[in-house]
């Protein structure tokens, strides 16, 4: 496996040409560095597959983060250890630490916006970063020609991330979940290409400047004020998002998410509406999205096409891969170590697409169900006593 | 006139190139109704190869068609076992799981294929060498139709020929079709399902990689970004004629070369992307079979 490993990358890795200078580069080393590697990763390769095939059934243990959540008693120390944790956090640590963290966050509003649509709904959606450009791109707008503040601008952005949500998913819905992806994809393509070659509309590829932060009417603040202002908003929005999604998720529209995915057909049988199920998963997905985007361009005060590139989508889903489709602290948590953890890491920053891939199909290997599974909510059987409520 | 005879040939040589990428997602999808995401980063792989070996070549002295022939022989060979080394890594222990998780691992296959070629060799554009020599009796055509173009059409040409023959009349091609149809019931007949999907996951790649150094001495430079666009359109070509069948992703390929070609000619180069997926969704839409695909009706 090793020696297979070794010739398979041997033009790749080992040879650099110069096509221009005529000259080679050998880098034998790399070489006997992966075959070393590859040796030792095969036989962890193997012993995971046969864990993975040899895995002991103990479905009744229920999982400690389910327990943390469900049970009263540890669900809230932790809730409240974990809100004054965030908000005492910025006065330990320095400004730029600050923005990192306000950037995870909007990737947890990003991951959960997706996780409605991947994770609940099944419908794998790649072209998610389009609706995140359409929020920064309306604020930015807005605010440039009729000078919009940002309060007005965070639900027109929610809404017109939603309206393209139902604009994309009207044609596209009907199609099967791979056919989706890749109209997604092409979809998430076609806003970016658009708004660099569209120069009059978007000012094209140089991008839009000296976007106003958020602020209050009579209150005048700093950099670092602001900074501060800006984390806040997003640990209240993080809140906001958390406490609809979960809400969502029991409701009526969510479980028949969850059943279309499971079923279509079954579904269709028992009278929910395929359509109009789907289209509100994409436009609730889309919807956080497009907040979120104002929120980047504010927080940026710079957006450009570049910003918007498949690459921000594949993030964005491997997030809700790794945390767990599905199960709201999963994602959170993923988007936490997706973008934290790449940061306090910098020496590794080139190879973090490289880890981000290999990752993804380790994850769907060897833990589709993610870091944190979500618990399937099954039917439970109690005796009659308990029903004769009503 | 000769504006248009211009496009139209452009048009011809671009659907050839998409349709040698379109071949290798048709077949995979036909057998196990997965999209080999992925497979744009082999064609990638197999152009990076064929420069290597190419460049290495010419320092040691040799010209011309040898050049090239070698190249492609190796940056084939090299790109059936990265198809080959994929298909067992990131497939085939997912066979029989969720149809989301294929679909993950290939998009995740994808961006470490990418990210691999960019860190081991580098994310600027490299100078591909044309190794298509300049054919004497082509003369006369030149400012219209240039050698290598003759070379890529010839050689795709060829190529659906083989193919087809392989699919036909070969004891692996009847298996392939067997399986395609019915996996559990190929397999109750004796056919190894497993060397069936290595063996089309090779075959695309070879096709793949032809494409791919045919298509790099053409344009004349390659980056490790050039698989993921290439990729796409040549789905979108292969859903173009519908998914699954051969000669459709030939047509669908061509039809997408003329679309573009007309509507970059004609209407303006810099939506040249867009209009390959407006054109998809639109088919999608319309006939989300496909041109020639047929209309599978769902049972429970």
């Amino acid at each position: 496996m090793s020696v297979w490993f070794m010739l398979l990358t041997f033009p790749i890795m080992v040879i650099r040409v110069n096509t221009v200078q005529k000259t080679v580069q050998w880098k034998w080393e790399r070489m006997f560095m992966l075959g070393v590697g590859v040796f030792f990763l095969s036989y962890l390769w193997r012993y995971l597959m046969y864990r993975k095939e040899n895995r002991p059934k103990d479905e009744d243990k229920i999982p400690w983060n389910q327990r943390l959540l469900s049970e009263k008693k540890y669900f809230y120390p932790f809730i409240s250890f974990v809100f004054a944790f965030s908000i005492l956090l910025p006065f330990f640590v320095s400004e730029y630490r600050v923005n990192v963290l306000i950037t995870a966050m909007i990737y947890v509003v990003l991951g959960l916006g997706l996780n409605i649509v991947v994770g609940l709904a099944g419908l794998l959606d790649l072209g998610y970063v389009a609706f995140y450009a359409v929020g920064a791109y309306s604020y930015a707008l807005l605010n440039l020609h009729y000078g919009i503040n940002f309060w007005l601008a965070l639900p027109i952005g929610a809404m017109l991330g939603a309206l393209f949500g139902i604009l994309l998913g009207i044609p596209v819905l009907r199609l099967r979940g791979d056919y989706l992806a890749i109209v997604t994809l092409g979809f998430g393509e076609i806003i970016r290409l658009i708004l660099e070659n569209w120069g009059k509309f978007s000012k094209g590829p140089s991008g839009i400047a000296n976007i106003p932060k958020p602020g209050i009417i009579g209150l005048e603040m700093n950099r670092s004020q602001s900074i501060l202002f800006i984390y806040y908003l997003m640990i209240a929005l993080v809140i906001f998002t958390i406490f609809v999604v979960e809400r969502l998720q029991n409701s009526r529209l969510g479980r028949s998410w969850v059943a279309m995915r499971e079923d279509e057909i079954a579904c269709q049988v028992m009278g929910i509406d395929r359509m109009r199920t789907k289209l509100a998963a994409f436009a609730l997905g889309a919807t956080w999205a497009g907040m979120m985007g104002v929120v980047f361009a504010a927080k940026t005060a710079f957006i450009n096409p570049a910003s918007f590139t498949f690459m921000e989508s594949a993030m964005i889903l491997s997030i809700v891969v790794l945390g767990g489709m599905g199960s709201i602290l999963g994602v959170i948590l993923g988007a936490l170590v997706l973008i934290l953890l790449p940061e306090e890491l910098r020496a590794f920053s080139q190879y973090r697409m490289l880890i981000f891939g290999l990752s993804m199909v380790l994850m769907m290997v060897f833990r589709p169900q993610g870091i944190i599974s979500n618990v399937r909510r099954s039917y439970e059987y109690h005796e009659p006593a308990a029903a004769e409520g009503d | 006139m000769d504006y248009f005879f211009d496009l139209l040939l452009g048009g011809l040589t671009r659907g050839s190139i998409y349709a040698l990428i379109a071949l290798g997602y048709t077949m995979v999808y036909g057998i196990i109704e997965l999209i080999n995401f992925a497979h744009g980063e082999i064609y990638m792989i197999g152009a990076f190869t064929a420069l290597i070996v190419a460049s290495l070549l010419t320092m040691a002295g040799f010209q011309g068609l040898a050049v090239l022939a070698l190249a492609m022989v190796v940056a084939v060979i090299y790109a059936g076992a990265y198809g080959f080394t994929l298909e067992k890594i990131a497939y085939k222990p997912l066979r029989g799981a969720q149809r989301l998780s294929p679909l993950i691992s290939a998009i995740g296959m994808s961006i470490f294929l990418q990210n691999y070629v960019l860190l081991a060799q580098t994310s600027d554009f490299l100078p591909f060498p044309s190794l298509v020599p300049q054919f004497g009796f082509m003369k006369p055509y030149e400012h219209i139709f240039s050698s290598s173009e003759l070379v890529i059409v010839t050689v795709t040409a060829v190529s659906m020929v083989a193919l087809s023959c392989l699919i036909k009349f070969t004891r692996m091609g009847k298996a392939m079709r067997a399986t395609a149809q019915d996996r559990t019931m190929a397999m109750l007949t004796g056919i190894n399902i497993n060397r069936v999907i290595s063996t089309t996951f090779v075959i695309g790649s070879f096709f793949a990689a032809v494409g791919g150094v045919l298509i790099a001495s053409h344009i004349g430079q390659i980056n490790f970004y050039i698989g993921f666009i290439a990729g796409i359109k040549a789905f979108t070509a292969a859903v173009l004629g519908g998914i699954g069948s051969v000669p459709g992703a030939v047509l669908g390929s061509l039809v997408l070369g003329w679309t573009e070609s007309f509507a970059t000619g004609y209407v303006s180069s810099d939506y040249e992307d867009v209009f390959a997926f407006l054109l998809l969704v639109l088919i999608l839409i319309f006939r989300p079979e496909g041109i020639l695909g047929k209309s599978k009706v769902s049972k429970i």
